[in-house]
């Protein structure tokens, strides 16, 4: 669960404050999967580096699984990453000329997790992300970028996190794929129960969640539930 | 993160770059290949000068005239050398004065043509006693050495050296019994002293020995002698006998000043320390204009790693994104510049080694790759690697991972 509390930030560059956030509030259960929604500038990839523990805010109070981790510094921000957040990237930010096992384990390399356990992790990570599994061992770099996402995701769900973070998932992708990788986060959603959060400027693929969170000029605008739902038309089958 | 990680992580960093790998260790491959060899030339060189001189005996002191002076001469120095004041009488006198002296050889010696059946040469003649192959180190390959028999009856018997033996009855022959004229003296040949090999000083060789005194009376027709050589009992008491043997020589001679004395006694350990001291010097110089290279392939280290830092700097937003500390990334650069350096140490210490062995082989030049010398090559690249790594490894690690998943 997370929960933001009156979340203000403020860069300044050169004696010229830029209030980016201002006074954000709201809760994510468990569970739940919730799309925020703004244009460029409107302060979303500032609240996303702050619910991803990236940043922190320069005031109010970020609580994470009920712990306050808006005062903690850089190292203890990366241990909070490592163990409660996944991230899913616009550029997918695979490791080049590494195999798919290995990118999907990098995380559980820095927690120091023993070799077998954090292959099967990460095999286990694979087959939720649905991806196929011939391709296992190929070096990230020969595969396409529909897969590249997949096996970002499958990066982002091997650590067991409370919370997903996808910004942009599709942007780097044509519709086609892009149906692709919504599709992985409903079913991870639906069949797994994961806690998801998408960052997006598309309406088209906020309406993929249950809930959206529109922001604009660092303000929330909006916060419901998604009336037309969405539901990625994608025949499974495998590649 | 585990070592083992550290390791794969490097290895996958450099493995994706061999060429600029490759080209990156160059530097520190001929530097530290330049240092051992250096090292290798240097220890060499000077062991095969300690060798030599060592081989002309062990615990050697030798006594040799110094300048003429006194009244014959007036106040000009005949120049060290010169004095014909040692006589046979003052080796007999060391010999029961000095107890500390094992064995006392005196010798005159001097170059005359020398001619056998159709050939001749023209060589250092030795006239000695039946000490000196015990004090300066000589074995007998063939028949006998002089013996305290032939001094007496002032027999014409001559022992060659094996170079005398080549030039005057050609390679290996054994011409024991056929005579040589030395001086329209005819000697009849009794022994062949085994070589010493020609490095160093002089050809120890090229040389024929003769009773003291035939030579004396048959070559010379003095009764000086040119060199008096000592065996010590040990290293420790050479600098004594060094100073008994001039006070000794100087009451004999009637000096009261040491400073006008017509003789100088040269310790071998002097020798020795100062020929050392010529070589250390040497190698020193030479290592540290090959450490100059190592210095400048640490520099091409630094540049690489920086480098890489810059291109790489997405990589490292993403593997702080999901949970590297600062340590992790610092680790993994710093690990990948000492991998480098390393590697670089362990390829320029193979190179070092064969060029010490081409050196030795094609120059002729003794060398010597030792132990401590790979030692020092091995930490000195561990060390550059550490330092030069160190800065842009800190970079890597500072990197804030918002702008570093933003660098395009």
């Amino acid at each position: 669960m997370i929960e933001c509390k009156h979340i203000h930030k403020v860069y300044k560059i050169e004696d010229i404050e830029t209030q980016a956030l201002k006074d954000i509030s709201f809760v994510v259960k468990d569970g739940e999967f919730v799309a925020i929604m703004g244009p460029s500038g409107s302060g979303k990839s500032t609240l996303m580096h702050i619910i991803g523990c990236l940043d922190t805010p320069t005031s109010g109070e970020y609580l994470l699984d009920g712990k306050d981790v808006s005062k903690l510094s850089d190292d203890e921000l990366a241990d909070i990453r490592m163990q409660k957040i996944g991230f899913v990237f616009q550029s997918f930010n695979l490791l080049p000329r590494t195999s798919v096992l290995r990118n999907v384990m990098l995380p559980l390399v820095y927690a120091g997790v023993p070799d077998t356990e954090r292959t099967k992790a990460a095999e286990a990570a694979l087959r939720a992300s649905a991806f196929p599994e011939g391709f296992w061992n190929h070096h990230s770099n020969q595969l396409s970028g529909g897969m590249m996402q997949r096996v970002a995701i499958a990066r982002a769900l091997v650590n067991n996190p409370t919370l997903v973070l996808a910004d942009e998932p599709t942007g780097n992708l044509d519709t086609k794929t892009g149906e692709i990788v919504l599709d992985t986060f409903q079913r991870l959603h639906k069949e797994h129960g994961r806690t998801i959060v998408l960052i997006t400027h598309e309406p088209y693929v906020a309406e993929h969640a249950e809930r959206v969170i529109h922001i604009r000029d660092g303000m929330i605008v909006e916060d419901g539930k998604v009336k037309n739902r969405r539901i990625a038309n994608h025949q499974r089958k495998e590649v | 993160m585990k070592i083992s990680d550290v390791l794969h992580e490097t290895y996958t960093a450099l493995s994706a770059n061999k060429a600029r790998s490759g080209l990156t260790i160059l530097g520190i491959v001929i530097g530290i290949g330049s240092v051992v060899a250096m090292i290798s030339i240097g220890q060499g060189a000077s062991g095969s000068i300690q060798a030599s001189i060592q081989s002309i005996g062990s615990n050697l002191v030798l006594v040799t005239p110094g300048f003429q002076r006194g009244a014959g001469a007036g106040p000009v120095s005949g120049g060290r050398g010169s004095a014909t004041t040692l006589k046979q009488e003052d080796a007999d006198a060391i010999q029961k004065e000095i107890t500390q002296a094992l064995a006392v050889a005196p010798e005159i010696s001097r170059r005359y043509q020398i001619t056998a059946k159709g050939t001749n040469t023209n060589t250092q003649v030795v006239g000695t006693v039946a000490q000196y192959p015990q004090v300066r180190n000589i074995q007998i390959d063939a028949g006998s050495f002089i013996s305290e028999q032939n001094v007496r009856s002032l027999s014409k018997v001559a022992v060659l050296g094996p170079t005398t033996r080549d030039d005057l009855f050609g390679e290996g022959s054994t011409p024991i019994g056929q005579s040589i004229r030395i001086n329209r003296v005819d000697f009849k040949i009794i022994g062949i002293t085994k070589s010493k090999g020609g490095t160093g000083f002089g050809n120890q060789d090229d040389v024929v020995f003769v009773p003291l005194s035939t030579a004396q009376r048959f070559l010379a027709g003095d009764t000086y002698v040119t060199t008096i050589s000592v065996q010590a009992a040990s290293p420790d008491v050479m600098a004594t006998i060094q100073q008994e043997i001039t006070d000794l020589l100087l009451q004999r001679h009637n000096i009261s000043n040491p400073q006008l004395a017509d003789f100088q006694v040269l310790n071998q350990q002097d020798i020795v320390q100062t020929a050392s001291a010529v070589t250390n010097t040497m190698t020193i110089l030479l290592a540290s204009i090959a450490g100059i290279s190592l210095v400048v392939g640490g520099i091409g280290i630094m540049n690489m790693m920086l480098t890489t830092v810059t291109e790489r700097t997405r990589e490292i937003g993403l593997r702080k994104a999901i949970g590297a500390k600062r340590r992790d990334i610092s680790l993994q650069f710093l690990s990948e510049a000492v991998m480098l350096t390393f590697f670089g140490g362990f390829v320029g210490i193979a190179l070092g080694w064969i060029i010490s062995l081409l050196v030795t082989q094609f120059a002729g030049i003794a060398t010597s790759v030792s132990v401590s010398s790979v030692a020092l090559a091995f930490g000195v690249s561990a060390a550059i690697g550490i330092i030069f790594g160190y800065y842009p490894a800190r970079r890597a690690a500072s990197l804030n991972p918002i702008d570093a998943l933003r660098y395009e």
